[in-house]
């Protein structure tokens, strides 16, 4: 007993270690740039961690929320969170009813929807973005929400179909014929009985969408020209420091930093719907 | 409440395999009707064509006098208790029994599904358990949720799918018992389909034999006990199952690799003439002579046979006596066991003695058969030769009569 007690220790001991490992190597470069924003534009490039001078601190966000790069961040900060909300909504909708006939339905061509959504996301963006640069030029998509919101469904839809559709494969059949038998039409059942089940595969899969519409660069630099509909991360490139000699570094991070708060809180509000583990009782278990 | 009936019901697959072939069978109204087959026989299949998750392929089905055939689930008006019960985990216990009336949008007043779910919930034992969600009760308790789900509105029939068989030995015979009461109670119109045939023979008022998608035998479970059709049937109904020995005839006596056994003349008759027959004797047929009282002995032979072995149960003894198949036969019990799901079958008699007999294996013992009981059947076609049709039509008659009594009983109440 004792010597059982000892090893399973030594293991505990051995995870903590290695996930600390991993903590330190995945947040380390969070934590620079977080000390970065925090730094005065002299304090950049020399080679402290921490900044020196404590009084500046908020310098950097006062400049992109309320200084001279305002109008640049905000816009953008409100074309970002627009554009990828309403991506991951309609992304989410119609992957959940397009997974629900994959996993469910026999039709001829199922085999191709799936091969065709993997396929899109494999593509390389880069080798699609000029020609689409070009299409939205010509039928007045370039530089608005739509002409991103596009792109960004073909982005999440394939990877959000994916984990849909595996997530309902695991929800027994016998439920929703239960509910047929109880009386529900298809439609009923589907939303009484299958989609409460699936909720945590949504929630899920949302957040995958909402994360890979956030982050995204290439489109968002490509396919806009204005704060119409410019958002963050391209946003980020075209930030001035204070003088044409003067790197705008401590504004970046001060954005990045703020970009990356709500993903975390995105995270941790979802993170109990995330844990799935809701079937279990449906059936015999 | 309705009657069903089932008129030359056919299943057929794309791949043109006929899962259900030519079954007609009539329901009345209150019966209380078992399929039962050996797993692939189709049981499953034809329960989920009277529900409406499977297309008929051919046939009608006839609910109540409509024909049904192209209805939707939602609109047969039927119940069906799921093999693993397909509770909404998301739902409570009370939810989940009053999802059925909470579809039915305007059917039901407020205070009527809180009348049902209590009064279905109190029967069901189920009222302490009404706050909680599925996950956290028993298997058992799960059951009898899905029950309350069925029997809270006002089905046409209850339509069960192997409803116990996720349960263990001793809370299925309970739940069995209670499934039992609960439809006699409620003389609801049931469909039950199970592979246990002690369930089969439990529960039902008259059970169908199916084998490979085709309706052996339909008949209370005496009939099909005392006067089977064939020998899929005889095989199938009894546990342990019938023992089938190789036999020719001569004169009024069958002559077997265990002796030679005497049998009354109009059992003999059956047989008489053909090159070899199969007879089947249950191991309740046979008794240990030292425990038989001279009354019996005299109505059926004896014979004496090493035994291999002995089983003790308790209430009852299983004596084993291994013998020398017959070439002639062998194909055919190959077939028989491969159709009963079994393995092969056993070259031993299987034989139930009285658990105060004293045999023991390697015993030379003495014997006693019940000579009246035996059944002869034809090793070609499988037809039991001695069966007595009218003998059976009464003993099925009967139990239409016991339920037609406990029907009155449920109304009187």
């Amino acid at each position: 007993m004792a010597q059982r007690g000892q090893r399973s220790a030594k293991t505990i001991l051995m995870w903590t270690g290695i996930s600390v490992l991993v903590l330190v190597y995945a947040l380390f470069p969070v934590f620079t740039i977080l000390a970065t924003s925090f730094k005065t534009p002299g304090d950049l490039g020399n080679n402290t961690l921490l900044p020196t001078d404590w009084n500046y601190t908020w310098q950097n966000y006062e400049m992109i929320f309320v200084g001279d790069a305002q109008g640049l961040f905000l816009t953008a900060l409100r074309n970002s969170i627009g554009i990828t909300l309403i991506a991951t909504a309609i992304a989410v909708v119609l992957a959940t009813l397009c997974a629900y006939a994959v996993a469910r339905l026999d039709f001829p061509g199922k085999k191709i929807i799936l091969a065709v959504a993997l396929g899109v996301s494999i593509f390389p963006v880069i080798s699609v973005v000029t020609p689409l640069f070009n299409v939205w030029r010509s039928i007045g998509l370039y530089d608005t929400w739509i002409g991103l919101i596009i792109p960004y469904l073909s982005l999440t839809l394939p990877i959000s179909i994916w984990t849909l559709s595996a997530f309902f494969r695991q929800i027994p059949w016998d439920l929703e014929y239960a509910a047929q038998v109880d009386g529900a039409t298809q439609w009923q059942a589907f939303r009484k009985a299958i989609v409460p089940l699936a909720l945590p595969g949504v929630f899920t899969t949302a957040i995958i969408a909402f994360f890979i519409a956030w982050n995204d660069f290439v489109y968002g630099i490509s396919l806009t020209s204005t704060e119409a509909a410019r958002p963050v991360p391209a946003a980020l490139a075209f930030f001035t420091g204070a003088s044409q000699f003067e790197e705008p570094t401590g504004a970046i991070s001060a954005a990045a930093i703020v970009v990356t708060i709500p993903v975390v809180l995105l995270v941790l509000m979802f993170q109990r719907q995330i844990v799935s583990g809701l079937t279990q009782g449906a059936v015999k278990g | 409440m309705a009657s069903i009936t089932l008129k030359n019901i056919v299943k057929k697959y794309d791949d043109g395999y006929p899962a259900v072939n030519d079954v007609s069978i009539d329901i009345e109204d209150g019966e209380f009707v078992i399929l039962v087959g050996p797993s692939g026989c189709g049981k499953s299949t034809l329960l989920r064509m009277i529900v409406g998750l499977e297309d008929i392929t051919d046939g009608d089905l006839i609910i109540d006098g409509a024909k049904v055939n192209d209805q939707a689930p939602r609109d047969r008006n039927l119940a069906m208790v799921f093999q693993n019960y397909a509770l909404y985990p998301h739902l409570t216990v009370y939810e989940n029994i009053a999802f059925p009336m909470r579809l039915a949008k305007g059917k039901f007043s407020k205070d009527e599904v809180e009348e049902r779910v209590q009064r279905a919930a109190s029967m069901l034992e189920l009222t302490d358990h009404l706050e909680r969600k599925p996950g956290n009760l028993s298997g058992g308790q799960r059951q009898r949720v899905a029950m309350g789900r069925a029997i809270v509105r006002d089905a046409n029939a209850f339509l069960f799918d192997e409803p116990l068989s996720n349960l263990d030995a001793k809370l299925r015979g309970q739940m069995r018992a209670e499934i039992s009461q609960l439809q006699r109670s409620l003389n609801t119109t049931s469909v039950y389909v199970t592979h246990d045939q002690t369930e089969a023979m439990t529960l039902g008022d008259r059970v169908a034999v199916l084998k490979q998608g085709e309706l052996q035998q339909i008949a209370s479970p005496r009939e099909l006990y005392e006067q089977p059709i064939n020998l899929f049937v005889a095989g199938f109904i009894g546990a342990p199952s019938m023992n089938f020995l190789p036999a020719t005839v001569q004169g009024n006596v069958l002559s077997t690799p265990i002796g030679e056994i005497e049998v009354p003349d109009a059992i003999a008759a059956a047989g008489e003439g053909r090159e070899v027959v199969l007879a089947g004797i249950r191991p309740e047929f046979f008794d240990d002579v030292a425990t038989v009282d001279e009354r019996h002995l005299s109505r059926g032979s004896t014979f004496r046979a090493e035994l291999s072995h002995t089983e003790w149960l308790g209430n009852e003894q299983y004596v084993y006596v291994p013998y020398e198949n017959d070439a002639r036969v062998a194909e055919t019990l190959q077939t028989l066991a491969a159709d009963m799901d079994a393995d092969e079958l056993r070259q031993q008699l299987v034989i139930a003695v009285d658990a105060s007999s004293r045999l023991r294996g390697g015993d030379v013992a003495e014997l006693w058969i019940d000579s009246r009981r035996i059944h002869l059947f034809d090793p070609g076609t499988g037809e039991n030769l001695t069966r007595d049709a009218e003998a059976g039509a009464e003993l099925t008659e009967m139990a239409r009569e016991d339920r037609r009594r406990d029907a009155e009983r449920a109304a009187q109440r």
